[in-house]
């Protein structure tokens, strides 16, 4: 595996790295509080052709390869954890449509999508059904020329903003996925407020009251909702989340080696001391492992191998894991001062705690990664 | 034209990575027994895409393609001369 990365993949990279420091992270503690993302700065994004990095060129997108896309998540998640999970769940709604759209939907969704001119949302989870998503209770019956959708959905990240959504529903009883307008007549939003983290993610709860929905805005066919479609937009987001993840930590690890280096106690810098240096030493090295992790999955992703899925559940597992324990550190490096507003790390901790929950909790990716080691091992 | 009785001797092996110890009969349904994780799905799709060179897609989305290795077989071979026509 080469992790080096190209002359263009660098000068991307750089270009984005540049932005983030600039538009993002000066601002993500302020977003932070008022649970939002300004409009500006999503259309700022989109002409950076930010919301097309996964969609081909001919519809409008960069086509970056996923190792690309990666560093960029990584870069985002150093920013803005609540800002790349909107990046994450729009990139899932267009993976599933480059992958199991039919011609006509990815004439339709994908140029839009590629310009942020529609935010895309997948609505899984619901109020009753978390983890067991295979279960959903949404459902959808076929009445003439258009399947009526019925149900809840909750948690939705840019599910205030979004365009467009992937709802996963029971058809005939077996889990199917349709692509729902915002202006659906039956389909409304209302704002989640208040959460621990990702607080300007914009989330949203969904209702679906006969919502009546065009056959032809299934995607995949019956049956296939949960297998194939929510099992492509599931893969695409954990290796998201597990680069997001990676960055939030290096955003840690970047706030507590600067703030060691200006605070003094006991006569000395804080860095001096031992025991503040065991943890930055464990930030960096967890850093480093979750990140090579990642390359490791971005590059089973670039060469279409089958073992990208189980190694992106791997990665997505391991470094939320260090994400958390990372960002404790970090709160722990700055004592009061990371417990305050004044400091990003008490941000940092809140997301680093959501990210080994949503695409997947850590039980369920121990229960797969397990699973999988005792198959693979006699 | 690959030969069928490959093609089932190569997606045997692959299910037995991850279904040890256990002998898949061509009839066997796959997707609709216990045995699998909710990743097996786009697991096989992405493996016999890499195989075979072929490309899974909305149209081929039917789950009784995927469903036996007998199913499978028949599917690979019809989309690999299909693939190879177009090209
Ligand atoms: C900020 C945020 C954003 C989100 N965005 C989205 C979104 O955009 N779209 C969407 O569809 N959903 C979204 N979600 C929902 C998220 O995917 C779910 O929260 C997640 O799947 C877990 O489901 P749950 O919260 O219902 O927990 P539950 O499934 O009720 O689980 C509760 C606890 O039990 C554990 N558990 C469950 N089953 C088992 C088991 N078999 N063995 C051991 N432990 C188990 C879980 O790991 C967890 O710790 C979001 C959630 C959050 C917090």
């Amino acid at each position: 595996m080469n992790t080096n990365l190209s002359p263009d993949q660098r000068e991307i990279l750089v270009q984005f790295r540049a932005l983030i420091d600039k538009i993002i992270s000066p601002v993500a503690d302020q977003w932070d509080r008022e649970e939002t993302i300004p409009f500006e700065v999503i259309q700022t994004l989109a002409q950076q052709g930010l919301w097309g990095i996964n969609i081909p060129e001919n519809m409008g997108g960069q086509a970056w390869d996923m190792m690309t896309l990666g560093r960029i998540c990584e870069e985002i998640g150093r920013g803005s954890a609540s800002l790349l999970s909107l990046f994450t769940v729009h990139g899932m709604v267009a993976q599933v449509l480059m992958k199991w759209g039919t011609h006509i939907q990815k004439e339709t969704w994908l140029p839009k999508l590629a310009k942020g001119h529609v935010l895309g949302a997948f609505a899984l989870t619901e109020p009753d059904i978390g983890s067991d998503a295979r279960r959903v209770e949404t459902t959808a019956v076929l009445s003439g020329d258009v399947y009526v959708l019925n149900g809840k959905k909750k948690w939705i990240s840019c599910g205030q903003i979004a365009g467009l959504f992937l709802i996963v529903a029971q058809c005939d009883g077996k889990p199917s996925a349709f692509l729902v307008p915002k202006d659906t007549p039956g389909f409304s939003q209302e704002p989640i407020r208040d959460m621990l983290g990702f607080r300007s993610a914009m989330l949203a709860s969904l209702c679906l009251e006969n919502c009546p929905v065009p056959r032809d805005n299934m995607v995949g066919v019956i049956g296939t909702g949960f297998s194939h479609v929510a099992g492509t937009a599931l893969d695409h987001g954990r290796y998201c989340i597990a680069w997001g993840s990676v960055g939030l930590a290096q955003a840690c690890l970047e706030a507590s080696v600067r703030y060691t280096h200006k605070r003094k106690q006991f006569g000395v810098y804080l860095k001096e001391h031992q025991l503040i240096q065991e943890m930055i030493a464990n930030m960096v090295s967890g850093t480093k492992a979750a990140r090579l992790l990642c390359c490791h999955a971005g590059y089973l992703k670039d060469a279409g191998d089958p073992d990208m899925i189980m190694e992106t559940a791997v990665a997505k597992y391991f470094a939320s894991q260090n994400a958390v324990k990372v960002a404790l550190d970090a709160v722990q490096i700055h004592g009061a001062n990371g417990c305050s507003g004044d400091y990003p790390v008490q941000r940092y901790l809140r997301d680093a705690k959501i990210m080994e929950i949503i695409e997947g909790s850590s039980q369920i990716q121990q229960i797969l990664i397990a699973g999988h080691g005792y198959q693979v091992i006699d | 034209m690959i030969p069928n009785n490959d093609i089932k001797k190569t997606v045997c092996t692959f299910l037995n990575r991850h279904i040890k110890n256990h002998e898949f009969q061509g009839d066997e349904a796959i997707f609709t027994s216990a045995l699998f994780n909710s990743l097996f799905a786009m697991q096989l799709v992405l493996f016999l895409e890499k195989e075979y060179r072929i490309k899974v897609e909305n149209e081929d989305l039917d789950l009784s393609n995927f469903n036996t290795l007998n199913a499978i077989s028949a599917f690979v071979e019809q989309k690999a001369s299909c693939d190879c026509h177009e090209h």
